[in-house]
């Protein structure tokens, strides 16, 4: 039998992908509180001392495991803010998934902060997922504010897929990373919003090391009324590349707003970034209706596929 | 068989269509061809239903499918490749050959459909249909998802444009192929003579007004008629 109830086990699919209790390490964290842990020979999570979260040591050389730490809020009128660090060693090459999901069923603020930091040693590579997600026939809002601090190595990589998809009403999403030599950072941002929502998106990534690299891709969607801003700042200090590209579709009264900061302070930087933002494309449209789909569904199609 | 009575399409005081009616039969190989700027695109357009003619009446298969939409035709069996094929970020050609079958295929039947345009579908079937393909590899992508269709009349707007003669060479056994196969009426809009060559039928259209209709021998004296000499040479000769 499931070790969960219904509505915990429907955001755990949703934020994580999993259905029940997760392989390897994990962490799960239920209303402020930490409701069930497992640790591995190579991971060890314990709990800070000086303030709420976790500190997750992941040994040098672990090859192919995974860490799960989500996040399920079911309590209005919450604010959990949690601290959750991540040590990851050298030459190590683990499977990070974040996420939170709230169901707010109450007319009060349901508020997640989670504030995430990474040290990545020599030559680590970590991939880090992140879903958020929010649902509850209640009018009490459902917020996000998720932080990620990122410190690489030389050669080390980190990969982070970070997704918004439906029912967050606000987020302030703050990434920002500072890389040494040979480091990479790949982001990939998915967000749609509709009704009155809002999210915010802020990158700053610090190019500080010999052939350091980054690139930024971020597609989103703004439905109905809600609104959108992107501000990314690449900073290049030394011979590095960095790339940013913003692409985002407009529909109804929705607003998007695109800031693109790049700064070079190095002859050797090479820094591009690329924003466009406007409504489907009609000849997008006619294309599928030649299909035989209905503009409606043709929409959906372009939709899915642009956020994929 | 569908059938054009008196179409007329005009734009900017232009008559782009005028009073055009036609009628092509079933299993038929039939181009449409003539100088630029004659109307071609825009009939093939009324057809499909991506222009809406000012006057006149469109008939498939004895339906009256004038007031049509567009997916309401595609639904009936009208497919239309597209001169300058649409890119979609984030769409791959798999989905799209989903898409225009109208179903979730498994991954290895969706795969013929790019073998039959020479395109190799390990290489091409994950990739999204945007600009890091060629205009040539966009081209038989189209293509294929207009033969995936499997439409009883098949438009292809000008398949040779955009692309380089190479690409274009092996797109005509595409086209061969095609009209052995296939059981569709074939419309193809070209200015190409290895597609004319094989065609049942040519249709010359000219400002807006079909000029000629026949096999390619009645037709090409017309054509030939057509080919205005360029004012310019004719006074250096001339002088």
């Amino acid at each position: 039998m499931s070790k969960f109830n219904d509505v915990e086990r429907f955001i755990l699919k949703k934020v994580s992908d999993i259905d029940d209790v997760p392989h390897g390490a994990f962490n799960i964290r239920e209303n402020g509180k930490g409701i069930m842990r497992n640790t591995t020979e190579n991971i060890n999570i314990v709990t800070k001392k000086d303030k709420p979260g976790i500190d997750i040591y992941v040994k040098a050389n672990t090859k192919s495991e995974t860490v799960h730490i989500p996040v399920i809020l079911t309590q209005g009128g919450m604010t959990d803010v949690v601290y959750n660090d991540f040590y990851i060693g050298e030459n190590a090459d683990v499977l990070i998934v974040a996420g939170c999901g709230i169901h707010n069923n109450s007319c009060q603020t349901a508020q997640h902060d989670g504030i995430h930091s990474f040290h990545l040693e020599k030559g680590a590579k970590v991939k880090y997922v992140e879903k958020h997600y929010g649902e509850g026939e209640g009018t009490g809002k459902r917020v996000l504010n998720p932080v990620t601090i990122v410190n690489l190595g030389e050669n080390s990589y980190l990969e982070m897929e970070t997704v918004q998809i439906e029912g967050v009403d606000s987020a302030i999403r703050k990434t920002s990373g500072v890389l040494s030599k040979n480091a990479s950072l790949i982001i990939s941002e998915k967000i749609m919003t509709h009704k009155d929502q809002f999210a915010k998106t802020e990158f700053k990534v610090e190019l500080n090391g010999e052939n350091s690299s980054t690139k930024v891709t971020s597609r989103s969607v703004a439905k109905e009324n809600s609104s959108q801003e992107f501000i990314s700042r690449v900073i290049g200090n030394e011979k590095c590349f960095g790339h940013v590209e913003c692409d985002a579709i407009i529909m109804d009264n929705a607003s998007v707003k695109s800031i693109p900061e790049i700064y070079a302070n190095n002859i050797d930087a090479r820094l591009i970034h690329e924003a466009a933002i406007g409504k489907i494309a009609g000849e997008q449209v006619t294309k599928l209706m030649t299909f035989g789909l209905t503009e409606k569904e043709a929409e959906k199609e372009i939709i899915n596929g642009f956020l994929k | 068989m569908l059938e054009l009575k008196n179409i007329c399409f005009t734009r900017d005081n232009k008559k782009i269509i005028d009073n055009v009616s036609l009628i092509i039969d079933d299993k038929k190989y039939i181009v449409i061809t003539g100088p630029n700027g004659g109307g071609k695109s825009t009939l093939a357009k009324i057809i499909m239903g991506i222009e809406k003619p000012d006057s006149g009446k469109i008939l498939f298969d004895g339906k009256d499918i004038t007031n049509m939409g567009i997916d309401e035709r595609a639904k009936l069996g009208i497919s239309f490749a597209f001169q300058q094929p649409i890119k979609f970020k984030g769409i791959t050609v798999y989905d799209l050959i989903c898409m225009a079958l109208g179903k979730r295929v498994k991954f290895s039947e969706a795969c013929k459909y790019l073998s039959d345009v020479g395109l190799c579908p390990n290489e091409y079937m994950r990739r999204e249909v945007n600009s890091s393909l060629s205009g040539g590899e966009l081209k038989r992508i189209e293509i294929a998802t207009v033969v995936a269709r499997e439409g009883k009349i098949v438009i292809f707007d000008e398949p040779e444009a955009g692309i380089d003669l190479w690409s274009f060479n092996s797109l005509i056994e595409v086209f061969e192929r095609l009209h052995e196969k296939i059981e569709s009426s074939i419309v193809i809009i070209s200015h190409q003579e290895r597609i004319l060559n094989i065609a049942d039928e040519l249709i010359l259209i000219s400002n807006g007004k079909i000029k000629a209709k026949g096999k390619k021998e009645e037709v090409l004296p017309y054509l030939m008629e057509n080919t205005k000499r360029c004012r310019f040479l004719k006074e250096k000769k001339d002088e």
